[in-house]
């Protein structure tokens, strides 16, 4: 007699929980084609600059169609090295520094495996993207997660830090500017939190995906603290700069021990990143900066306008030093932020994502993301103002 | 720099309400920006940008491109004889070049003989003139920064992403 086959289903699988982006993106779906605008998304809206898609072009032209070495293309280690000395002012040998990954999200489940031991706990700021906690369930690690607060422009303070230790913290797990808040953290702040870090003895993970996407100051890699490039795994890649989330292609910076622990994993599980993405990189790396530059000074331009009109309407809104996200209070409508999105989805035909689909913290705040075009932005804020002068 | 001048830049594919949107101002605010660029003649008007090969523009527009070499003057430079170039209706742009030639001069008209009358009769007879080497435009791919064919779809994002 054949049996449930749930049941075939290793236990900590069955046992995490479904993204609430899911339950949300299925919502969405039921009404494909009644004019939804969706700032529900986690993309640019700017295609690959074309010199990146013509690059991987030509690469398959040549025949470029083979693995590589397991780290990536020299070649593109060797600009990933002088590309992070240049941006981020830490410095890593290409020879066995840095691993070329299938996007940071390889690199993050790298991480994961090669340095959590089950039962080892990793901190993490909330909200936050959400894989974190999964990532870290499925190698029976335990998740602690740590409060970001609106009041703090959702920076990540060392007092929160302090508050949410326990003993058998063993990672601690950053992404700065953040994915759903745009919170990033002043210098200062990172010292601190780099302090914190070498006291407890934490080996720090971060994700700074969205670093060339921070508008106001320069962003600070927790790597190039003092004493601290030894104790850090540093995470990046080019799906939000570069516009190429499509491609999958990210890396991963550290002390060559831990890369080399990390390439292991790589190496039996995914043998390289596809030939081609790394190609792509390649040509980003030496030839894409102006376009990084564009995209940017667009970005900045559109969250002033989408930050400005939610305060306007009297949704509290920080303005968030990074990333493409807006992240506003929706407290003041007396609505959770799942009845947020979805009535505003139902009456006014926009997407959001609820808040506390990354992490508890986010109850109360929705997620808007402002990679879309004027026309678009500014009829969404026309359709939100509306909806929110209707609860009134 | 002015706020509006930098969105023309970008583009300009703003309406103004769009631009007062984006830039945080009132429309009218907008307008006197646009009124003092219209004084400082650094903006001079709108074009729209149209593909003209689709049936119902196609009013049967023909396109070339001149080199024209010329003997510049004896104070004027090019100028004299460039203004003088520019001011035909049928010139639509008129670039002074350095290389082999002297002038890019960009010319429509309602047919190809009416083009090749322009250049024959008044373009080349024009005391001054030396040569012109006339191109037609057989097809237009991309006109000021606009794809008229092949536009990237950017819009099969999914919905909602992490």
């Amino acid at each position: 007699m054949s049996k449930d086959p749930q049941q075939w289903v290793a236990k900590h699988v069955a046992s995490l929980p479904k993204s609430g982006i899911r339950d949300f993106f299925e919502l969405v779906a039921q009404m494909k084609g009644q004019d939804v605008i969706s700032l529900g998304v986690g993309e640019p809206d700017f295609v690959t600059p074309w010199h990146i898609r013509e690059a991987a072009i030509f690469a398959l032209e040549k025949g470029k169609t083979y693995y590589t070495s397991n780290l990536g293309l020299l070649e593109l280690r060797q600009e990933i090295s002088s590309y992070i000395a240049k941006h981020f002012s830490v410095s890593y040998r290409p020879d066995d520094q840095v691993l070329v990954t299938v996007g940071v999200s390889e690199a993050l489940d790298l991480a994961f495996r090669a340095f959590c031991n089950p039962g080892d706990k990793v901190m993490f700021h909330q909200p936050c993207y959400v894989s974190y906690s999964p990532s870290i369930a499925l190698v029976h690690g335990e998740a602690i997660a740590v409060p970001t607060y609106a009041k703090d422009n959702f920076a990540l303070t060392v007092e929160a830090l302090e508050a949410a230790w326990e003993p058998g913290c063993k990672i601690l797990m950053l992404n700065l500017p953040c994915n759903p808040t745009g919170g990033t953290c002043s210098r200062e702040q990172l010292e601190k939190i780099a302090n914190f870090a070498r006291e407890k003895d934490l080996l720090v993970f971060s994700d700074e995906i969205y670093s060339e996407l921070t508008f106001e100051g320069v962003h600070t890699s927790i790597a190039s603290l003092p004493g601290m490039a030894e104790r850090t795994v540093l995470l990046h890649g080019f799906s939000k700069a570069f516009a190429m989330t499509g491609w999958r292609i990210g890396y991963a910076c550290g002390p060559a021990v831990l890369i080399e622990a990390m390439m292991k994993v790589h190496q039996y599980s995914m043998m390289c990143a596809a030939i081609i993405a790394q190609e792509a990189a390649l040509e980003a790396l030496r030839h894409g900066e102006e376009s990084v530059v564009r995209m940017r000074e667009e970005y900045h331009r559109r969250r002033d306008l989408i930050v400005r009109r939610f305060n306007e309407m009297g949704l509290t809104c920080h303005s968030p030093r990074g990333s493409f996200y807006a992240f506003p209070s929706i407290a003041s409508t007396g609505l959770s932020s799942e009845e947020f999105a979805a009535n505003l989805l139902k009456s006014e035909k926009v997407a959001v994502v609820p808040g506390t689909a990354f992490g508890e913290n986010g109850r109360g705040h929705v997620r808007a993301c402002f990679a879309t075009g004027y026309e678009d932005l500014i009829e969404a804020c026309d359709r939100i103002q509306r909806f929110v002068e209707g609860l009134k | 720099m002015n706020p509006v001048l930098n969105l023309l830049i970008d583009g300009g594919s703003l309406t103004q309400a769009q631009m007062a949107q984006v830039a945080g101002l009132s429309e009218a605010e907008v307008n006197q920006h646009l009124e003092q660029l219209k004084k400082d003649k650094i903006f001079l008007g709108w074009r729209p940008v149209l593909d003209l090969s689709r049936a119902a523009a196609a009013a049967a527009t023909v396109r070339a491109v001149i080199e024209v070499r010329i003997t510049p003057e004896r104070g004027g430079g090019f100028n004299h004889l460039a203004d003088r170039i520019s001011r035909f209706d049928e010139v639509e742009t008129c670039h002074l070049m350095s290389g082999s030639y002297d002038l890019l001069v960009f010319v429509k008209g309602s047919s190809l003989q009416n083009v090749a009358r322009f250049v024959s009769e008044k373009l080349s007879t024009m005391e001054g003139v030396l040569s012109t080497a006339t191109h037609f435009q057989l097809r237009c791919y991309k006109d000021h920064g606009v794809m008229l064919e092949q536009q990237d779809s950017s819009n099969e994002r999914l919905e909602v992403a992490p």
